[in-house]
């Protein structure tokens, strides 16, 4: 570690990763009651474990992102942070307030959390993915911001790499779009409209920034390949996700009351969203090929290569599969989404946020790397998880499949309830397949406490071009 | 990507090509403004749809169903429920709720007032006529 502040990203990654647990936990139920329908009924219904699960997703990948910012910036911007103080505040400011919804989620009626929490002065609850209460939206607010000002101001003290700059600009549009989730207007049509700036222009925009950002750091570290090399390479993808991503909208527009025009739109500009998926894994590669020093921390190359990999079939494929207006007239809101959600969030946003985590976290706890042993079932996590997100989402996309068939393409189309229960064999599939999942996270979190002898950059550089020898 | 294409011409190309197209998204949504008033149903967006609007979010009903396709997956569309089921049939299910059949997915009990149920059915018709370019491609949603 370079600079003693970068060590307050350490309890962000810590809560992340509880966070993470609590998440999965939380999907496995859900999971079984997709086949298993008064499981635990009425103590969590379905529409509190999904809030429960959604939004600690979103949290910890926040976690994640923040955690992320506060290691890289001091070390890009070469200076430490502006104030540590603040930056463990705020930790604990959004640890609290984030567990106090969740706990009011589980414990407290949605209706009546509404009322208790000024819903009534402005009503933003009750949308999909920004259920939280207004007093936790108002929190969400004051931390990006203190978060914000913290980070903006040790850049501009230290010097201004592309990396940190494009990371201040996905976290900056990160805040800047939740602005619209305070916006509910009675249409509902225009509700849904501004939703998808948020939800939309953060998952297919500006947290790609982020994504980019963080993967381009780590592949510095990593392979030592020059940065003017990377960083035009940076540039390039968020380039290609944001002249595709943008328009790219339009394919939440076909079906909710816009007008006709945003099905051409939409089914062209996110047919293009691949695109800068494929050159973000074409890019992971090739700078790992090119690599001038073999960095002990294996374990963290394989998750940069997993993030291209994964975030190109869950983001890209998996998105370009249902994107067309033609086909989505038939898999919209069905389990194809449901497909793509999970593939996509796991590739892009969950693998990039272990990928910073897996290079930062040794060199926080002291060491370039961890030992051999720990990496291995670090590695092992990593097959685990993978894998079995591959499963749940081949799974989910033949329920899918057969869901858009028996109800929605054929001649005599079978009601919602009937058609679940025909595929059910698929949502138990899916459940086994979390159970492997949970496994591979319990192996995540294992391999913090593998012990053995740490590895330093020295001893395992090959020194193939003779140079990257110090510490990173 | 190598010889003359530099970093700062892909960043260049970066700010220049995000300024376009956010202000190409910028002018398509100021249209999609100008044409929403012939599509979104807002001749009747009354006191009674606004009601049944917040009655159905303070529920939290996008748990578990999709509205215009757009939720979770677990429960029917609802947008065109209205026309599926009808209002009655609307009323009396959610007052019966749950079901307790067992293994079956349960609705919870919102105990709802008759005035919030009339809301609530008046909201799922106003969506029912937004015009959604024939989505749902049938009546089961």
């Amino acid at each position: 570690m370079q600079y003693k502040s970068q060590a307050v990203a350490k309890p962000y990654f810590i809560a992340a990763i509880g966070l993470f647990i609590g998440q999965i936990l939380f999907g496995l139920i859900m999971g079984l009651q997709y086949v298993v329908g008064d499981f635990l009924f009425p103590a969590i219904p379905f529409n509190i474990a999904r809030m429960v699960h959604t939004n600690l997703l979103i949290v910890w990948l926040l976690f994640g992102f923040m955690g992320a910012a506060y290691y890289m910036v001091p070390e890009e911007s070469e200076t430490e942070l502006y104030s540590p103080r603040l930056a463990m505040a705020l930790f604990w400011i959004f640890l609290v307030a984030g567990a106090l919804t969740i706990v009011g989620y589980l414990m407290v009626p949605y209706a009546k959390l509404a009322e208790m929490t000024g819903n009534d002065l402005l009503a933003t609850m009750g949308r999909e993915f920004l259920e939280q209460p207004l007093l936790t939206k108002v929190g969400i607010v004051i931390v990006a911001l203190g978060f914000l000002f913290n980070l903006t101001l040790t850049l501009l003290k230290g010097r201004k790499t592309s990396i940190s700059l494009v990371l201040l600009m996905g976290l900056w549009g990160l805040a800047v779009f939740f602005l619209f989730s305070f916006y509910n207007p009675e249409n509902l049509v225009k509700d849904k409209f501004y939703w998808w700036w948020v939800v939309h222009l953060w998952v297919e925009g500006v947290w790609e920034l982020i994504l980019g950002a963080l993967l381009a750091f780590v592949l510095i570290k990593v392979t030592g390949v020059d940065r003017e090399v990377i960083e035009k390479w940076l540039y390039v993808i968020i380039t290609l996700t944001l002249i595709t991503g943008i328009i790219g909208t339009g394919h939440h527009y076909f079906w909710i009351g816009t007008p006709a025009y945003w099905k051409w739109w939409g089914s062209i500009f996110s047919a293009l969203e691949p695109i800068p998926f494929f050159a973000m894994t074409v890019f992971a590669f090739n700078m790992v090929n090119r690599r001038r020093r073999d960095h002990p921390n294996r374990a963290a190359t394989l998750w940069a290569l997993g993030t291209g990999v994964m975030a190109f079939l869950g983001a890209g494929v998996w998105g370009f599969l249902h994107t067309l207006a033609p086909v989505n007239y038939y898999t919209h809101g069905t389990q194809i989404t449901a497909a793509h959600g999970h593939m996509a969030f796991y590739g892009a946003y969950v693998m990039v946020v272990l990928t910073i985590i897996s290079y930062a976290m040794p060199v926080l706890r002291g060491r370039a790397a961890n030992s051999n042993r720990a990496q291995v079932v670090e590695m092992w996590s990593f097959w685990l998880m993978t894998i079995s997100m591959v499963f749940i989402t081949l799974f989910l996309t033949a329920a899918g499949v057969l869901q858009v068939w028996l109800q929605r393409f054929s001649t005599s189309p079978l009601p919602f309830m009937v058609v679940q229960d025909q595929i059910s064999l698929f949502y138990w599939m899916r459940e086994v397949t979390g159970v492997i999942f949970l496994l591979g996270l319990v192996a995540y979190v294992a391999s913090f406490f593998v012990k053995g002898e740490a590895a330093t950059l020295a001893s395992s550089t090959s020194g193939r071009a003779g140079i990257g020898t110090q510490p990173a | 990507m190598s010889g003359t294409f530099s970093k700062s011409m892909a960043r260049n190309v970066f700010y220049g090509g995000t300024a376009f197209f956010v202000l190409l998204f910028l002018a398509l949504s100021f249209d999609t403004q100008q044409a929403l008033p012939q599509r979104d149903n807002r001749a009747n967006l009354t006191p009674a749809v606004a009601a049944g609007k917040k009655i159905w979010e303070v529920n939290n009903c996008i748990g578990c169903h999709t509205l215009l396709g757009e939720g979770a997956y677990y429960a029917p569309e609802l947008g065109n429920v209205y026309k599926r089921r009808g209002p009655d049939f609307i009323k009396v299910w959610i007052k019966n709720q749950p079901t307790k059949v067992p293994g079956r997915r349960q609705m919870p009990q919102f105990n709802l007032t008759d005035k919030q149920l009339d809301d609530l059915v008046e909201f799922l018709k106003y969506t029912s006529e937004i015009d959604t370019n024939n989505w749902p491609p049938n009546i089961e949603g």
